[in-house]
């Protein structure tokens, strides 16, 4: 591994830190250290205004910029604090760090020493980061750290939440009244509190938690070093008591304390940290500098760390992220649950800035003073390891302590057990639980690894397992009654990628894993992989660094510094030379099609985005057309205009001219040109109605299978000529059958066939499908699934009776034009040995039992994999898993994209419940729920799912003995899943009794196959908005704009109030649902209408009006769109009009006529399990 | 034992029963392949397709001779399998050309695994029939 030696043992840090901070800080400070070096200077450099703080102090000064003000103040304030004690715990000494936000003052006010003592950690890495950043002097000081600090940093990372800090300060600076920045703060401390006098905290908890963190100061004598962290958690709050306006400052000043790194440019690489840590909530804001000092120092920083969507926003580089089309939106703000925004002082660094405070926002609903402590509360929760619980991320990393050594996490997670009950295992009453769904959005749990690891460890956005603890045996995961899958978004887009370019790849010689953050190095030159367990040689080429220009470090290249890495690939890695981007339209041209008037929406996009077709100067494009015949387009350089050839021989179809018909997009961009401005009038008098779509196909099939591409169909009704035709098997009146559905399955292999014909050729087929009737997607579906290619559907669509649909098709269609694409690409994905793959979901072919074979990538496709353990895992603490993904990129080069997720094994059910992440087994059920209905039926589908939440509660139940066998009760970790099933039921893919079409019920099913986590997770539980009533508070800066950031509210006619406008994000669309009673104000400023009556009942935009509440609106909306890859549609629903059943049957928690409320289905589900 | 249509039955179902325990112990290898990657799932399929028919042929043939023989032990031993070997072809993937096995779906573990469970217990089904009809 590429941890530092074993130095970093919990025991021997305690007393090492010190000293290794004496050392780093001597030099910032002179009364921490002895000698002294040329520290002092450079401290001095970046930071000059902070110098009267003591010299301990004076570390973290260096590059702290922004909060020097209130730093000045803070030391007048403060009395000395006791902490002296802790310190000699390491543990204690990592805990307090928390502690120093909440007292500012006494740590400025300690000594050096102490500080160290207490920072520990951190303060190496900070002071190797500025050294080495700075003046690159020191070199011996940054050794130091670099080597045997580093796990340090992260530890403290968890520890600290920065954006807490942060947080409560700007709502000072907002100029809040002072209370609630007191609040705020309390809760922050005491969010460790809690949990370790009170494991099992009640869930009412918030208010609660406010009232602890105020009486704190009395449990404050406890301190004792066993308890060593918790202890010291507990001692935080003492400082708080009193100072009101104050605190704030002192706080400010903590946050510019635990910023420290924040003024080090290197920011992005934090977020990450802040993802993966859940502790973010607690502690992340402090982490992340140092996380960042780190990576300037010891890592290079060329190796820029994986770009996160995250990581883009808390290192402010808010642009990026929004363009990246992962980022969810919602989430986005999660990172810093803490109110307000980081950004805090003014003054603070612009990284910080964007963070949006939730703690603001309950002003606006007017319960100022409560609220923010709620919202405190409630927020670190959900960015917490599990969404209802602070307490437990904090909680959870404990046990890793122990394991500071990485070779020796094995421990973390194994002595889970003997620490006390972690929060995401705190049961909840389900049926009693009236607010089960969380104010913010939900987060990935983070793995309970060991701090370094974690920190190296693959983003949630790329990489996620439903059990973040993995059940030793499979005997365990079968008690648990919980899937083990992965979810996979390989591709996605990332706004920072170490891309590594070097003559040898490092891979194992006996499993060919890619050498990665979790192998271990046995010395200089051999290395242990962590997937078989071969000790492999490290090549020469490797023992020197091209970033740090050192040689001997094998364990600081950025292969081994970053899990997600990519490589550019030698010739080793190809069949053949790469393959030119190539690409195909196939168009529907029959009477139907043109009726439609999609060509002109297409030909249009074409020619704007032409320039930008992802590719090279060998890009080829080719055009066919279709009806009852099928037309190619010679479009050869030196014709003076395009040629069109007809073959009307469907039953064996050829190419007339093999060579023109595909050709050379920059030789003859001018008459493609005037094709594309032909093309859309040359049908417009056709009479033809049938489609030869097989034919079609086939030839498309011939005239790419030379050099395999992107074949992109356009089809606006069924087949009905020559090979492929289809009947219709709809029968309308089915469509609300609760008994059977029918046809789920394709009618033919014919297009199965096509596709694996395609597959073998490289050549991925894309299908559009613009019908207004019954097209017979399952059958159709399958000549993309089986090539890689992706699906889009567009029921009814036409170009003027349907606007709001030919908009989204012109969205649509520039983002897949414009997207990056990989060719001939296959994916790998590796386990470590006694894990086995057992079921892949996504688009593309099986090749073998771990090789999936992608004609075409693009980032908007998303995989899962089911996983069986084979062989107990007992000898093993952590497991990994990595996907490599061998491509083409569009300039022709060939490239593996490496991500790799590293996860602890556990041998307690408890341990497993603990670490379930919800979201992702929600998203793996859906997957096989789909193979289900579709190999068995859709009701067998259906009772899976609601077994899956029966049997996972009643085995949750039967483990714990002192439940009330009355309650229905969840571990945290899992009360949002009978939830999210009973979403799932009432999906268009799964639900009976409402009338769903055919094609509409199986698009949804092609969805739920192919997207990526975070795209089906709003589709499946969309999220609802309040927004007329949207406010500033908490607010998130992006590019100069305002986004305010309201609640989440639960999916209920309940919390839609006659007097408000309500938001509905379900992924591919959006419903603004606007009350009868609604304030005019709103509908004036906002809508652009006098009254509700004068509102159109079909309105698809929101008016650019010049008001305030207008610009917020659209802000907000604009903010959720970019975030995503296909451009939602937005509709505004009236109160009372035809269109609001569509924003109602979103609203699962409610009863319909054939489905469970939510409490219903609770009560269903008790019923089962005790059955 | 006088030589009758019954005995004439047994000694063609004996060489028969030969011929399908190759078909059987082929099916394993042929999975067994697939299991290690040394063969692509289509090449795989497109081989094993063609198998499938033919030995139920030859199975339902026999059982027919053993009817017209009127062996109705044996017969009665036979049904089972006759019987699998109609519902499994009933329930069959949508495909056009003859056969069981779908390229895109066999890759995933259970039907790889119920596949190479079918054909072991195949083999030894056949191989017990063998040694009856050589007996018998």
């Amino acid at each position: 591994m590429s941890a530092p030696a074993g130095s970093s043992h919990p025991a021997a840090s305690a007393r090492i830190p010190p000293k290794f901070g004496g050392a780093a800080v001597s030099g910032a400070a002179a009364p921490a250290g002895p000698g002294a070096g040329p520290a002092p200077h450079q401290q001095n450099g970046p930071a000059q205004n902070q110098m009267q703080v003591p010299s301990g102090y004076g570390l973290h000064h260096q590059n702290y910029i922004a909060p020097s003000g209130h730093y000045s103040q803070g030391p007048g304030k403060m009395t000395s604090l006791p902490l002296d004690t802790q310190c000699g715990d390491y543990y204690s000494a990592l805990y307090t760090v928390p502690t120093q936000n909440v007292t500012p003052n006494t740590v400025n006010q300690q000594p050096g020493a102490q500080q160290l003592y207490s920072r520990g950690p951190p303060a190496p890495h900070i002071v190797g980061s500025t050294l080495g950043s700075f003046q690159g002097a020191a070199s011996s000081a940054s050794h130091l750290h670099t080597s045997a600090s580093q796990p340090y940093s992260s530890f403290v990372n968890h520890y600290n939440s920065p954006a807490m800090y942060s947080a409560s300060s700007s709502v000072a600076s907002q100029g809040f009244p002072s209370t609630c920045g007191h609040y705020a703060m309390s809760t922050v401390s005491n969010a460790a509190y809690p949990s370790v006098s009170y494991p099992s905290l009640p869930a009412g908890d918030t208010y609660g938690q406010m009232f602890t963190s105020q009486n704190a100061p009395t449990v404050r004598p406890v301190k004792d070093n066993s308890f060593s962290g918790q202890n010291t958690a507990i001692s935080h709050p003492s400082p708080l008591p009193p100072l009101p306006s104050q605190q704030h400052h002192q706080q400010q000043s903590l946050s510019g304390y635990s910023t420290l790194t924040w003024s080090s440019p290197g920011l992005p690489s934090t977020q990450d940290n802040l993802i993966r840590n859940h502790t973010g909530s607690l502690a992340v804001a402090n982490n992340n500098p140092t996380i960042t000092g780190v990576d300037s120092s010891s890592t290079t920083s060329s190796a820029s760390p994986m770009p996160n969507s995250y990581d883009a926003l808390e290192g402010g580089s808010y642009p990026d992220m929004l363009s990246s089309s992962a980022s969810s939106p919602a989430p986005d703000p999660a990172p810093e649950p803490d109110p307000a925004s980081a950004p805090a002082p003014a003054s603070a660094p612009a990284p910080v800035v964007p963070q949006p405070s939730k703690m603001a926002k309950p002003f606006g609903y007017g319960y100022p003073t409560l609220q923010p402590g709620y919202q405190n509360a409630t927020a670190p929760l959900i960015s917490g390891v599990q969404p209802s619980n602070p307490v437990y991320s904090g909680f959870q990393q404990y046990p890793q302590y122990p394991g500071v050594n990485q070779l020796s996490s094995s421990i973390g997670g194994l002595s889970l057990q003997s620490s006390p009950q972690p929060e995401s295992l705190r049961p909840v009453n389900l049926t009693q639980e009236r607010n089960i769904l969380p104010m913010t959005p939900v987060w990935a749990p983070v793995p309970n690894l060991n701090a370094d690891l974690k920190k190296l460890n693959c983003s949630p956005d790329s990489f996620r397992c439903t059990l973040t603890n993995i059940p030793q045996t499979q005997a365990l995961l079968n008690k648990a009654k919980l899937p083990l899958g992965l979810l996979l978004h390989p591709f996605r887009d990332l706004t920072q990628l170490p891309v590594i370019t070097s003559n040898t790849i490092v891979r194992c010689r006996s499993c060919r894993t890619y050498i990665n953050p979790f192998v271990s190095f046995i010395d200089q030159r051999r290395w242990k992989c962590n997937l078989c367990y071969r000790v492999n040689d490290v090549p020469e080429e490797f023992m020197y660094n091209p970033l740090t220009r050192s040689y001997g470090e094998p364990h600081k290249r950025p292969e081994v510094q970053n899990s997600t890495v990519e490589f550019i690939a030698s010739s080793d890695y190809m069949l053949r030379p790469p393959q030119p981007a190539v690409y195909l339209f196939v168009l529907d041209v029959s009477h139907n099609a043109v009726e439609a008037g999609y060509l002109t929406i297409l030909c249009q996009s074409l020619l704007e985005n032409l320039d930008k077709l992802p590719g090279d100067s060998r890009t080829r494009i080719g055009f066919m057309t279709f009806d009852s015949t099928i037309h190619f387009y010679n479009l050869q350089e030196g014709l003076s205009q395009p040629q069109m050839l007809i073959v009307s021989d469907i039953d064996d179809v050829f190419l007339p001219t093999p060579d023109s018909l595909l050709v050379n997009l920059y030789e003859s961009k001018e008459l493609i040109k005037d094709l594309l401005n032909a093309l859309p009038n040359m049908f417009t008098n056709t009479r033809e109605t049938h489609s030869a779509l097989g034919p079609a196909l086939q030839a498309a099939f011939k005239l790419m299978s030379p050099t395999g591409g992107r074949v992109s169909v356009f089809q606006t009704q069924l087949p009905s000529l020559g090979a492929g035709l289809l009947q219709s098997r709809e029968d309308p009146n089915q469509r609300s059958s609760t008994k059977v559905v029918q046809h789920l399955g394709p009618a033919t292999d014919f297009y199965k066939k096509l596709a694996l014909d395609c597959s073998g050729q490289q050549t991925a087929v894309d299908l559009f499908l613009l019908s207004s009737q019954y097209s017979d997607l399952a059958s159709l579906a399958c000549m993309s699934k089986y090539s890689a290619g992706c699906i889009y559907y567009y029921p009814s669509f036409h170009y003027t009776h349907n606007p709001s649909q030919a908009e989204k098709l012109q969205k649509d269609l520039k983002r897949y034009l414009t997207r990056k694409i990989g060719f001939e690409a296959v994916m790998r994905i590796r386990c470590t040995k006694g894990l086995s793959m057992h079921t892949f979901h996504g688009n593309f072919f099986v090749r073998s039992t771990d090789l999936l074979s992608l004609a075409n990538i693009n980032p908007d496709a998303g995989f899962a994999v089911q996983l069986s353990i084979e062989e107990s895992l007992t000898d093993t603490s952590l497991v990994c898993f990595q996907t490599a993904l061998l491509y083409t990129s569009s300039k022709g080069e060939r490239r593996i994209r490496v991500h790799t997720l590293c996860l602890p094994v556990v041998s307690s059910l408890a341990d497993v419940y603990a670490g379930v992440d919800v979201q992702a087994a929600i998203c793996l059920l859906a997957n096989m729920a789909v193979d289900r209905s579709v190999s068995s039926s859709l009701s067998d589908a259906r009772d899976a799912l609601v077994n899956a939440v029966v049997d996972s509660l009643s085995a949750y139940g039967s483990t714990v003995s002192n439940l009330q066998h009355s309650a229905l009760m969840a571990p945290s970790s899992l009360k949002l899943f009978p939830l999210y099933v009973l979403a799932l039921l009432k999906q268009k893919a799964f639900r009976t009794g409402t009338s769903t079409r055919l094609d509409d019920r199986v698009y949804a099913m092609c969805q739920i196959k192919s997207q990526p986590l975070v795209h089906l997770m709003k589709m499946i539980h969309p999220n609802l908005y309040r927004i007329d009533r949207l406010t500033d508070e908490g607010a998130v800066h992006v590019n100069d704009r305002i986004v305010p950031q309201p609640p989440l509210q639960k999916l209920s006619a309940e919390k839609l109030t006659r007097e408000g406008a309500f938001l509905m994000d379900c992924g591919s669309v959006f419903y603004i649902w606007v009350g009868k009673g609604c304030d005019n104000n709103f509908i004036e400023d906002v809508l652009g209408y006098t009254n509700f009556a004068s509102i159109p009942q079909k309105m698809t935009h929101l008016p650019e009006l010049d008001t305030l509440s207008s610009e917020r609106a659209r802000s907000f909306i604009t903010w959720l769109r970019d975030s995503r890859p296909l451009s939602p549609i937005l509709h505004i629903v009236k109160d009372e009009s035809p269109a609001k059943a569509e924003f109602f049957q979103h609203l699962i928690e409610d009863r319909t006529e054939a489905a469970f409320s939510y409490y219903e289905f609770l009560l269903h589900v008790q019923q089962q399990i005790c059955k | 034992m006088a030589f009758t249509f019954a005995a004439f039955c047994y000694m063609l179902a004996l060489l028969l029963t030969a011929a399908l325990i190759f078909f059987a112990i082929w099916h394993i290898i042929a999975f067994d392949e697939l299991k290690t990657d040394y063969k692509n799932p289509i090449d795989q399929c497109n081989t094993l397709n063609p198998l499938v028919l033919p030995e139920y042929l030859i199975h339902a043939f026999f059982c027919v001779m053993f009817l017209c023989a009127a062996e109705w032990l044996t017969l009665g031993l036979n049904m089972p399998l006759l019987a699998y070997h109609i519902w499994r072809y009933m329930s069959r993937p949508v495909m056009s050309g003859p056969g069981l096995y779908d390229p895109t779906t066999i890759m995933n573990a259970d039907i790889l695994a119920y596949c190479q469970k079918e054909g072991w217990c195949k083999l030894a089904f056949y191989l017990l029939a063998f040694f009856y009809y050589l007996y018998g």
